[in-house]
C-alpha cells in the first residue's frame, strides 16, 4: 500500500519534444477570435496555419450554440411531444441565441415565450411533464432557477419516487449556469453541487459542441428530470464536429465521462469550461515532460467515478477543477468518493481541489479573473501534487 | 316491483364492487329524480352563472351518498388510526369528526362535499391536482379505501407502495397530493396547458386553500393561464382557516373568488354537494368553450384542526365551530332531501351506512395487517425507464439497489 503521507518524490519520464508543435513566438492571436478563450496564441495559429497546410477536414467546425440549437432541433422533429418553453426563447431567438430560428419553424404552440415567472412557469413546465408532454424549460441563466427550484427538486425530482414508480417527470431544465464575464456576483453562481446534491435529478454539464450536442438529445430522450448546465462563455466557441456527431440519433449517453487526453503522470477532472483550461495546462506541462490524463465528466449525477477511479490507479495523483465554489462542492465529492473506494492506496498524495474563489464574484476584471480558477492555477496544483 | 329490486340492486353493488348482499327496499315506488333549489353563486366578471336548480337522480343520489359517506368513514377510520399511532407523521383529514377522548364531539363534516361534487361535473378524463389534503380526492379519482389506508399505514400493498404517505397519493389524472403549499397551482396550470395542446377538450381542476392562495406562484400560474387560454379551473376550497390563522388574519382581500382579477370566478357553497356539481359543471362547460381559465371559490369549514396534532381550539371558539356543524352538515343535507323527496327510504341509507363501514373495516384491517414495504426496495424508483442501478445507503458499505 502506498504511503498517503507525505509527497513522494517520482522520477519522471523525460519526454523528448512535448504533443504541441514548436511554433515561434507569433502574434496574439486576433481578440476578437472566440478560439483565443481556449487556446493559446501559439496554438491559435498553429491551428490557422494548419488550415492552409492541409486539405480541409472531414468534420465540421460548429459552436456549442449551434450544436445545442441542432440537437434541439432534430428533437422537436422528431417527437411531437418535445416542446420548449422560457423567457425570450421564441420572438427573440432566445436571449443567447441558442434557439434561433426554432420559433420560425416550429410556432407558438412548439416553442413559448414566458412572462418573468420562474416559479409559475417552472411549475407549468413540471405539470406538463406530468400529463405527459416532454416540455425543455430554459432559465435564462440558472442563478434565475433559485426562485424556481421547489419545483425542480420537489415537484420534479422526487415525484417519481414518492409515487412508487407511478408518475414519470420526462422534463429538462436548461440555461446558462456559472461564471460568464463581468456579470458581478447574482449572475455568476455555479449550480452544479446544488442539483448535484439531490436523488431523482439526472445533472450534465457539457463542455464542448458534441458534449452538448450529444447530452441536450439524450436529456430530451430521458423520461426523468434532467438539468443541463451550458456555459455563456462556451457558447461562441467552435469545436470539431466529428462525423457521427452529425447524426439525428447521436446520442451521449448520461452518467459516462470522456477521457479527453490520455496520461501517465496525474489524472486531472473537470467539468464545463474548465475543461479546456485543463488541456491548456497539460499541453503547457507537456512540453516539462508532464503528461497528464484529462477527464471530463460531463454529467454530475449520476458521477462516473468509476473513469476517475481506473484513472487515479494508473497515474497515482489527482487534482480535480471546477468553478463553482469550494465547499461542498463538485470536487469535494470526487475526493470522498476516491478515498471511500479502490483507487485511494494507489494515491501517492492527497488529492488536491482548484475551484472557484470563495467570495461572491467581483466585478472589477482583475477581481474576478483571480476568483476563476486559471490556467496557472491548475498547472501549479498538478505540480504541488506532483511535488514538483 | 322486480324491476326496482334490479335497479336498486345494480346501483348499489356497482357502487360497492361486491355483489348486494341483501338490499331492504320499502314496498313502495320511489320517485326517479327530483330537482332541487340550489344557492346562487356570487360572479366576479360573469354576466351568468350556474342555474338556481338542478335535478338529482335516484341512482346519483345514491351515489353521491355513498362516496361522501365513505370518504367519511374513511378519514374517521385515519383519524384512529393515527391516535393509535398506526398511522405516523402528518395526516390531514378531509372530516370534521373528533374522537370521543378529547371532551368535545364534533358531528359532521366539511370537505367530503367538495370532492364528490367536484368529480361529479367532470369526466373521468379531466384531470385534478390538489394539496395535501388528498385522502378524499384520491378515492373519488378512482382508488380504493384499502389501498388509501394502506399508504397511510406504509404498507407495500399502498397506493404509492409505502413510499410516499399521506401526501403523495396518484392515481389516472390524479397529481397527487402535493406538500408544498401553492406548488401544485402551476403544475396544474401546466397539465390544463398539455390539455390544450393535445387538443382533446378535456380540463384541469386545480384545487388549494384559503391559505395557499396568499402564494405568490399562484399569481404567476392566474397570469399564465389567462394570458395562453388554459382549460384550468383554480378552485379555492376556503374552509376560513389556515393552520391556526383565520382568513382576516392572512388576506387583504377575502375575496378569493375575485382574486384572479382578470379572471372570472364564482363563490360556490361548498357545503352543498349539488351546488358544487351544478358550478362545477358550469366552469368546465366555460373552459371547455375555448375561453380560458376560471376561478371558483368553495365555502366550506374544517371542523377538525388542521391536521391530527392541531386540537383545533387555540385560534377560534367552540361557539363557532357547534354553531357551523348544527347548520350545514352536506351528508344531512343530502340525505334529508332524498328522503324528504321520496327519493330514496332512511332504513336504504342505514343499509349503506353499513355496507361502507364493513368496507372501511375491511381496508383498515388490510391496512394494519398487510406488511411494510421490504427494505430491499427502499432504492427503487429513483430513476424511471432507467436499467438497475447501485444507490447508497447510511454508509458506503451498505448499497441498495434502485430498480426503475
Amino acid at each position: 500500500m502506498a504511503a498517503v503521507s507525505g509527497l513522494v518524490r517520482r522520477p519522471l519520464r523525460q519526454v523528448g519534444g512535448g504533443t504541441a508543435p514548436q511554433c515561434p513566438r507569433a502574434t496574439p492571436a486576433h481578440p476578437s477570435s472566440s478560439l483565443s478563450i481556449l487556446l493559446s496564441p501559439c496554438q491559435v495559429s498553429g491551428l490557422l496555419k494548419r488550415r492552409f497546410h492541409r486539405t480541409a477536414p472531414a468534420a465540421l467546425q460548429v459552436t456549442v450554440r449551434d450544436a445545442i440549437n441542432q440537437g434541439m432541433d432534430e428533437e422537436l422533429e422528431r417527437d411531437e411531444k418535445v416542446f420548449l418553453l422560457g423567457e425570450e426563447v421564441a420572438q427573440y431567438d432566445g436571449a443567447y441565441k441558442v434557439s434561433r430560428g426554432l420559433w420560425k419553424k416550429y410556432g407558438d404552440k412548439r416553442i413559448i415565450d414566458t412572462p418573468i415567472s420562474e416559479m409559475g412557469f417552472a411549475g407549468i413546465a413540471v405539470g406538463a411533464a406530468m400529463a405527459g408532454l416532454r416540455p425543455i424549460c430554459e432559465f435564462m441563466t440558472f442563478n434565475f432557477s433559485m426562485q424556481a427550484i421547489d419545483q425542480v427538486i420537489n415537484s420534479a425530482a422526487k415525484t417519481y419516487y414518492m409515487s412508487g414508480g407511478l408518475q414519470p417527470v420526462p422534463i429538462v431544465f436548461r440555461g446558462p449556469n456559472g461564471a460568464s464575464a463581468g456579470v458581478a456576483a447574482q449572475h455568476s453562481q455555479c449550480f452544479a453541487a446544488w442539483y448535484g446534491h439531490c436523488p431523482g435529478l439526472k445533472v450534465v454539464s457539457p463542455w464542448s459542441s458534441e458534449d452538448a450536442k450529444g447530452l441536450i438529445k439524450s436529456a430530451i430522450r430521458d423520461n426523468n428530470p434532467v438539468v443541463m448546465l451550458e456555459n455563456e462563455l462556451m457558447y461562441g466557441v467552435p469545436f470539431e464536429f466529428p462525423a457521427e456527431a452529425q447524426s439525428k440519433d447521436f446520442l451521449i449517453p448520461i452518467g459516462k465521462a470522456k477521457i479527453e487526453r490520455q496520461g501517465t503522470h496525474i489524472t486531472v477532472v473537470s467539468h464545463s469550461r474548465p475543461v479546456g483550461h485543463c488541456l491548456e495546462a497539460a499541453t503547457v506541462l507537456s512540453k516539462e515532460g508532464i503528461e497528464c490524463e484529462v477527464i471530463n465528466l460531463r454529467t454530475i449525477r449520476p458521477m462516473d467515478i468509476e473513469t476517475v477511479e481506473a484513472s487515479v490507479m494508473k497515474t497515482n495523483h489527482l487534482v480535480t477543477v471546477e468553478g463553482g465554489w469550494p465547499q461542498f462542492g463538485v470536487g469535494a465529492e470526487i475526493c470522498a468518493r476516491i478515498m471511500e473506494g479502490p483507487a485511494f492506496n494507489f494515491l501517492d498524495a492527497p488529492a488536491v481541489r482548484v475551484t472557484g474563489a470563495d467570495v461572491p464574484m467581483p466585478y472589477a476584471k482583475i477581481l474576478e479573473d483571480n476568483s476563476v480558477p486559471q490556467v496557472k492555477d491548475i498547472i501549479f496544483a498538478i505540480k504541488k501534487t506532483l511535488n514538483i | 316491483m322486480r324491476k326496482m329490486l334490479a335497479a336498486v340492486s345494480r346501483v348499489l353493488s356497482g357502487a360497492a364492487q361486491k355483489p348486494a348482499n341483501r338490499v331492504l327496499v320499502a314496498s313502495r315506488n320511489f320517485a326517479n329524480d327530483a330537482t332541487f333549489e340550489i344557492k346562487k353563486c356570487d360572479l366576479h366578471r360573469l354576466e351568468e352563472g350556474p342555474p338556481v336548480t338542478t335535478v338529482l337522480t335516484r341512482e346519483d343520489g345514491l351515489k353521491y351518498y355513498r362516496m361522501m359517506q365513505t370518504v367519511r368513514r374513511m378519514e374517521l377510520k385515519a383519524d384512529q388510526l393515527y391516535k393509535q399511532k398506526i398511522i405516523r407523521g402528518f395526516c390531514h383529514l378531509c372530516d370534521g369528526q373528533r374522537c370521543v377522548l378529547y371532551c368535545f364531539m364534533l358531528s359532521s363534516l366539511t370537505q367530503e362535499a367538495c370532492c364528490v361534487g367536484l368529480e361529479a361535473g367532470i369526466n373521468p378524463t379531466d384531470h385534478l391536482i390538489t394539496a395535501y389534503r388528498a385522502h378524499g380526492f384520491t378515492f373519488t379519482r378512482g382508488l380504493s379505501v384499502r389501498e388509501i389506508l394502506a399508504e397511510l399505514t406504509g404498507r407495500k400493498g399502498g397506493c404509492a407502495k409505502g413510499k410516499g404517505g399521506s401526501m403523495h397519493m396518484y392515481a389516472k389524472n390524479f397529481y397527487g397530493g402535493n406538500g408544498i403549499v401553492g406548488a401544485q397551482v402551476p403544475l396544474g396550470a401546466g397539465i390544463a396547458l398539455a390539455c390544450k395542446y393535445n387538443g382533446k377538450d378535456e380540463v384541469c381542476l386545480t384545487l388549494y386553500g384559503d391559505g395557499a392562495a396568499n402564494q405568490g406562484q399562484i399569481f404567476e400560474a392566474y397570469n399564465m393561464a389567462a394570458l395562453w387560454k388554459l382549460p384550468c379551473i383554480f378552485i379555492c376550497e376556503n374552509n376560513r382557516y389556515g393552520m391556526g390563522t383565520s382568513v382576516e388574519r392572512a388576506a387583504a382581500s377575502t375575496d378569493y373568488f375575485k382574486r384572479g382579477d382578470f379572471i372570472p370566478g364564482l363563490r360556490v357553497d361548498g357545503m352543498d354537494i349539488l351546488c358544487v356539481r351544478e358550478a362545477t359543471r358550469f366552469a368546465a362547460a366555460y373552459c371547455r368553450s375555448g375561453k380560458g381559465p376560471i376561478l371558483m371559490e368553495l365555502q366550506t369549514y374544517r371542523y377538525h384542526g388542521h391536521s391530527m396534532s392541531d386540537p383545533g381550539v387555540s385560534y377560534r371558539t367552540r361557539e363557532e365551530i357547534q354553531e357551523v356543524r348544527s347548520k350545514s352538515d352536506p351528508i344531512m343535507l343530502l340525505k334529508d332531501r332524498m328522503v324528504n323527496s321520496n327519493l330514496a327510504s332512511v332504513e336504504e341509507l342505514k343499509e349503506i351506512d353499513v355496507e361502507v363501514r364493513k368496507e372501511i373495516e375491511d381496508a383498515a384491517q388490510f391496512a394494519t395487517a398487510d406488511p411494510e414495504p421490504p427494505l430491499e426496495e427502499l432504492g427503487y424508483h429513483i430513476y424511471s425507464s432507467d436499467p438497475p442501478f447501485e444507490v447508497r445507503g447510511a454508509n458506503q458499505w451498505i448499497k441498495f439497489k434502485s430498480v426503475s
